[in-house]
Order: C-alpha cells, then structure tokens, then sequence
C-alpha cells in the first residue's frame, strides 16, 4: 500500500502494543535541555535505574540563561539550580552535554540539526513543544512532557498514539522579500490556530524544494502553532548537502548508504492524507502578527482588523481581549505601530541565515533612537561563524546589541524579559499574553521585517530594503 | 507505585465543582528541580492564607482528614492547565482514588499515567456519596478494583468503568514507564533486529 513519509517512519519504529493500549514505539534520538528534564532524572533516581540508551541522550542548557553573560551565575535560584541540575546529571547518567564552555552549546532545536544528529527516518523527541523544528530534515519529530521524558530515559520508547496526517502543498515562488517566516504566519493565518489539531503535518510542493534548510526549518518549527503534533519535509538534496560532514552525520561509506536509505522516505506518489490543503506563496506578503494567538496576524501593509468583522462571538471576543492587551485602534495601519524593542533569534529565526538576511538590511542603518534592538545567535556555533563573517561588526554599528547565544526573548524565563506595556517586534513563535514578559506586547515577524523595524522604530515594510 | 486492587478508607469530600489544577497545585510550585516535594503543597491556597497561617477550616489541615486515601470530588475536578504536578501532587500527599461524576480530559491522562485511579459515577450516584460521607464523616468505603465497583457502607454497590489495560496496570501497580520497563525483551528484541 502506498504510503505517505510519517507511515513509513511510524512503521519501522512500533516496538510493540498491547491490547488496548497505544502503540509503544522506539525513540532514535533524545535531546535535553535544563527545563523539562530534572524532575525526569529524578524519576530515574526514585527508580533506581540508569538512562537505557545514553548514546541517544544529549543534553544542553538553553532557556533560563543569560546571554549577556552565559556564565553569571543566574540571580533566579530555581533558574541556577536548574543549570546545575542538568550538568550534573548529564555527569551522573553519562550523557553528552554541550555546556555553555563547551563551544557548542545552543537552543536545543537549533544544535541537533547544526551537529548533525537530527537525520531523516529518525525519531526524535525533546521536552519542548517546538521539537517540530527537527522535521524539516525529514525526521519524526515531536515535543513531549516531563514524565515521558523519564520514560524515554528509561526505556527509549514511548506510548503514542498514531497521528492523522495532513498535507500542505506549496506551489509557487515567494516574492523578494518575502520568507518562509511569512510563509508560515500565513498557512496558520488561514488554517486556524487550532487548524492541525493532533495532525503530523506534510509539507510538500516547489515552494518547498526551493527554500533551504535555514527556511524549512523555521516552516516546521511553528507548526505546532496550529495545533498540529508534528511538521514534515521529505529530505532531498538540499538536505543531504546540509548534513554532508557535519560532525554526528555518517561518515564514507555509511554516508552512501544513509543517503539510499533516505531517499525512499519521501512519500510514494499515491499516498493518501487525512487532510490536504493547496497553498499558493505567489500572492504572500510579509506578515505580521498582532494578536495574542498565532491566526491573528495581517500583512505588512494591512490594518488591524475591526472586532464587527468577525461573525463567531470566540473570535470577536478573542479580538476585543487582544486590542485591549496589545493596545491597538481597530483600522490602525500596521506600519503605524511604534515599537520599543526588536529581538531577532529563537529556534524559529536565530541560524546564521536569519542573522545574514538581517545584517544585508540593516547595513550602513541606524537602529532608530528609542528602540532597544538585539541580536542572539541560536548556538554558539552559529556566533562564532557570524563574527568570522564580521556580521557582529554591522549589528553593533547600528545600535544592535549582539548576545550570547540561548532562548534570551522569546519566553519569560531568563534575565531577557520585554518591559510591561512595550512592543517587540520578534523572529520568535508565540505571542501569548505575558509570553515575553509580564504584560509585554509581542508582534511576530520575519527577521528582515525585524530589521526594517528596528531601522524605523515601527513596524516597516522590509522590502524597500532589498 | 503501590498496586492497588482494593482499597478501603474513609473519604475527602471536596464538594467544588470545576477544582482546576491551579488550586490543586499552584502555578508557583512548578518550578523546581525535583520530582517529590509536591505532596505538601497540594491545595496550599486553600490550606494556608497569604502570609502562611493555615485554615483552620480547610478539611485537609484537620487531624481526623489526614490519611485519607480517598477525595470525592464535584464535577469537573482536575480542568485547567495540564500540569501533571497537580497529579502527583495528590498521589504524593496519598491520595490513591478520587470520585466524581466529571473528570477533565487531560487530567484523566495524566492521573492514568500517574497511577492515580479515577472513579467516574453518575451525578446521582455522586450526590448519594456525598450525602453518605457528610452525615457520617467517618463512614468507610470500599474500592474494588478487581471487581470495578465502590461498596458503600450499607453495602450497596456503584459500579464503574474502566479501560481494561489501565485497569491492569493500575492492579499491577505499574505506571507507563514501569509497564513499558516490563517488556525489556521486545525493546532487546527490536533493537537487534534493526540494528540499534
Ligand atoms: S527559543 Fe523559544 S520556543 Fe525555542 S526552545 Fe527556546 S523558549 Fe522554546
């Protein structure tokens, strides 16, 4: 029977069910971070058991940091014995840690792929939603919580159900100035917050093909933002050429031969969904988001939309709490928005091609004089590359600062929190209320808009700077 | 995890209906590094005011109340966000059973995968308990899991259901991980015949 690339995957990884009880399937790679998995490693301690399979264990630090300074001890005691705790189990159960002297530490969803341990065919899970990211290399990727993050340390498998699938079909070229962060605050503009409920997400079609790994990975990483489980992209060449060398990626002949194997994941050309949705990236716009969830954005040049012009009562309520929150005049142009902040970086904008894009626009600019704008590099890896490339230099000529890299702004949990009643314009994912900071107003955007932004000091069309 | 066929205690009623998570356990313990601990901050808003003095009022501070196994609960208990703290904060403090007539989706999950047996009885059958329990506050009642009934202290029976596979290993005593621990065989099995 013909099969789509989630079947495929799911097929060769159900260890075992029992009557009446969800498939338990193997996992091939868990990563951690410190804020999901102490309370997992204690499960194991409780237990008396070891991780099963620390060579598919890797563990890094990434949310509660400081990136001014990712050495300071951290003036949160639970945040600091959060950093401790991870260290010293990755230490105690013999797991690989990239720690913040380790050169190659990161967010969590932007060193699996960079080290090469996120591959095709793979199934990965991490305590973290957005652990889709990891699907635009054509792995099973999905986000699970603290106690089965024990039972993946404990057993490598995990209960799970099996997922419908959907498939979103792209054709079309995007326009100059236009990203594949656009693209995806676009598909879930139209689609609905909740419109992947539980679904693994496929995405296939031309606009696809042409985008890199940079952009399939940002598609991917905000999936989950439409309620969907997971994200998917069959790996091609693009993949493979991304992969080739990077350190945990197979080696000579095992190269060779991994590649042959990935190229059968793509999905047979019958296979069937559950869902199938057509999008065209042709007509797209940059697109910004100016509610407090994730299908309440608008293009670029569009307006604020009126709370008469929605006919459910959720969404006119939805929108009355989101004008009220987020300060905003129902027929207000975007552009009129004057910000206070720009944050490029996150899982979802933070790799070194969301930093080049960024610094081509905002080269030879001024950061505008009541904007606090920053740049925070997803891995340290990713810093030192930009700062070879002498892209710190053009930041922090404009008025950027230039971090460490870490999760920073894009949730309230470290030292990088946005005032109360600020706007900031940022690459991250979520816009939920208090997202970024008690009371801080969120607009999501793609890291050239974020620029143009910051260059203004109001939401700003970034295509007058291509 | 302890197993549990059959278990006979006297009751918690917590006539509330809509007992979210947050007051089961506050948003503020979440944060930590450890997995124990919850126990003693399980419905801590109700048990202590701002400044920390307890209540002397609240059910869970009373001397009588305390080792009780069993919470009967009003409709809805466990909605809200879907922290499983809330979850273990109840089989921490000792809490094995918990009745209702309503439990919220993914508070049933997370009570499953904990161990925690969830009871599920008509809103008629609850108010019957409840009346039971509150005019005798030391009146008895049985939990038998092995036959899926509650045995009340005039013997009457309530029956209930339960997903036969989580009935086993909640008998067994087993949680997910445990279950899944059992079966190290397929695990060695899979793994060699896919090279892992
Ligand atoms: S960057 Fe944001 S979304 Fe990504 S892992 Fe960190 S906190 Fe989560």
């Amino acid at each position: 029977m013909a099969k789509n690339i989630y079947e495929k995957i799911w097929d060769k990884h159900v260890v075992f069910q029992e009557e009446g009880a969800p498939p338990v399937i193997y996992i091939d790679l868990h990563l951690l971070h410190e804020v999901t998995s102490p309370q997992a490693f204690d499960g194991l301690r409780q237990r008396g058991i070891k991780v099963r399979r620390p060579d598919r264990t890797f563990a890094t630090v990434d949310h509660v940091i400081s990136t001014i300074n990712q050495s300071c001890p951290l003036k949160d005691p639970i945040a600091q014995a959060m950093v401790v705790a991870i260290e010293a189990n990755a230490k105690e159960f013999g797991i690989k840690y990239f720690g913040l002297d380790s050169g190659k530490q990161g967010i969590v969803h932007i060193i699996g792929p960079e080290l090469g341990l996120t591959q095709p065919g793979k199934t990965i899970v991490i305590g973290d939603s957005h652990t889709s990211t990891h699907g635009a290399l054509g792995a099973l990727a999905f986000g699970i919580g603290t106690s089965e993050v024990e039972q993946v340390l404990a057993t490598q498998c995990l209960f799970q159900k099996k997922s419908p699938t959907m498939n979103i079909n792209i054709t079309g070229k995007l326009e100059k100035g236009v990203t594949a962060k656009d693209l995806i605050l676009y598909i879930i503009n139209q689609i609905g917050a909740g419109g992947g409920t539980g679904h693994v997400i496929e995405y296939t079609g031309d606009a696809i093909e042409n985008t890199n790994m940079a952009g399939r990975m940002t598609i991917c990483n905000m999936t989950i933002e439409a309620g969907a489980r997971s994200g998917i992209i069959a790996p091609d060449e693009v993949t493979f050429e991304y992969l080739k060398g990077r350190e945990y990626a197979p080696k000579g002949e095992d190269w060779l031969e991994a590649v042959a194997e990935w190229k059968e994941l793509r999905s047979d050309p019958d296979a069937t969904y559950d869902k199938t949705i057509e999008v065209d990236a042709s007509t797209i716009t940059p697109w910004v988001t100016y509610g407090n969830s994730l299908d309440m954005s608008v293009s670029v040049d569009g307006q604020i939309p009126t709370v008469e012009g929605f006919s459910d009562d959720g969404d006119k309520q939805k929108m009355e709490s989101a004008i009220e929150y987020m300060n905003l005049k129902p027929g207000q142009k975007v552009k009129d928005i004057e910000i206070q902040n720009v944050f490029i970086g996150s899982c979802t904008n933070g790799r070194i091609e969301d930093i080049r894009d960024a610094a081509k626009v905002i080269e030879g600019k001024k950061v505008a004089s009541h904007v606090k704008a920053k740049v925070v590099p997803g891995s340290q890896q990713i810093k030192r590359m930009a700062e070879k490339e002498g892209l710190d230099k053009i930041f922090v000529e404009a008025g950027f600062e230039w971090r460490e890299a870490g999760c920073s702004s894009c949730l309230n949990m470290n030292p990088d929190n946005i005032p109360a009643g600020e706007y900031c314009v940022s690459t991250s994912n979520r816009n939920f209320k208090g997202r970024q900071g008690k009371g801080s107003r969120t607009l999501l955007a793609s890291p050239i808009t974020a620029a143009a932004s910051a260059i203004e000091g109001r939401v700003a069309d970034p295509r007058k700077y291509i | 995890m302890e197993k549990l066929v059959k278990l006979i205690s006297k009751c918690i009623p917590v006539r509330q209906k809509n007992v979210d998570t947050d007051q089961i356990m506050p948003a503020r313990f979440l944060i930590s590094v450890s997995k124990t601990g919850y126990g003693e901050n399980l419905f801590r808003d109700w048990r202590y005011d701002e400044s920390g003095n307890e209540n002397p009022d609240s059910l869970f501070n009373k001397e009588e109340y305390k080792n009780r196994e069993i919470i009967v609960a009003g409709d809805n208990f466990g909605c809200g966000s879907s922290r499983e703290h809330a979850v273990w904060g109840l089989v921490q403090y000792g809490i094995r059973v918990v009745i209702s007539s309503m439990f919220a989706d993914i508070f049933k999950k997370n009570s499953l995968k904990n161990g925690l047996l969830l009871v599920q009885v008509t809103p008629d059958e609850l108010q019957r308990i409840f009346s039971i329990i509150e005019a005798d506050p030391d009146a008895e009642i049985t939990v038998d899991l092995a036959n899926q009934n509650v045995v009340m202290p005039d013997g009457s029976e309530i029956e209930f259901e339960i997903d036969p596979f989580r009935k086993q290993t909640i008998m067994e005593g087993q949680d997910d991980t445990a279950f899944i621990m059992a079966n190290e065989d397929k695990i060695v099995e899979y793994e060699s015949r896919f090279n892992k």
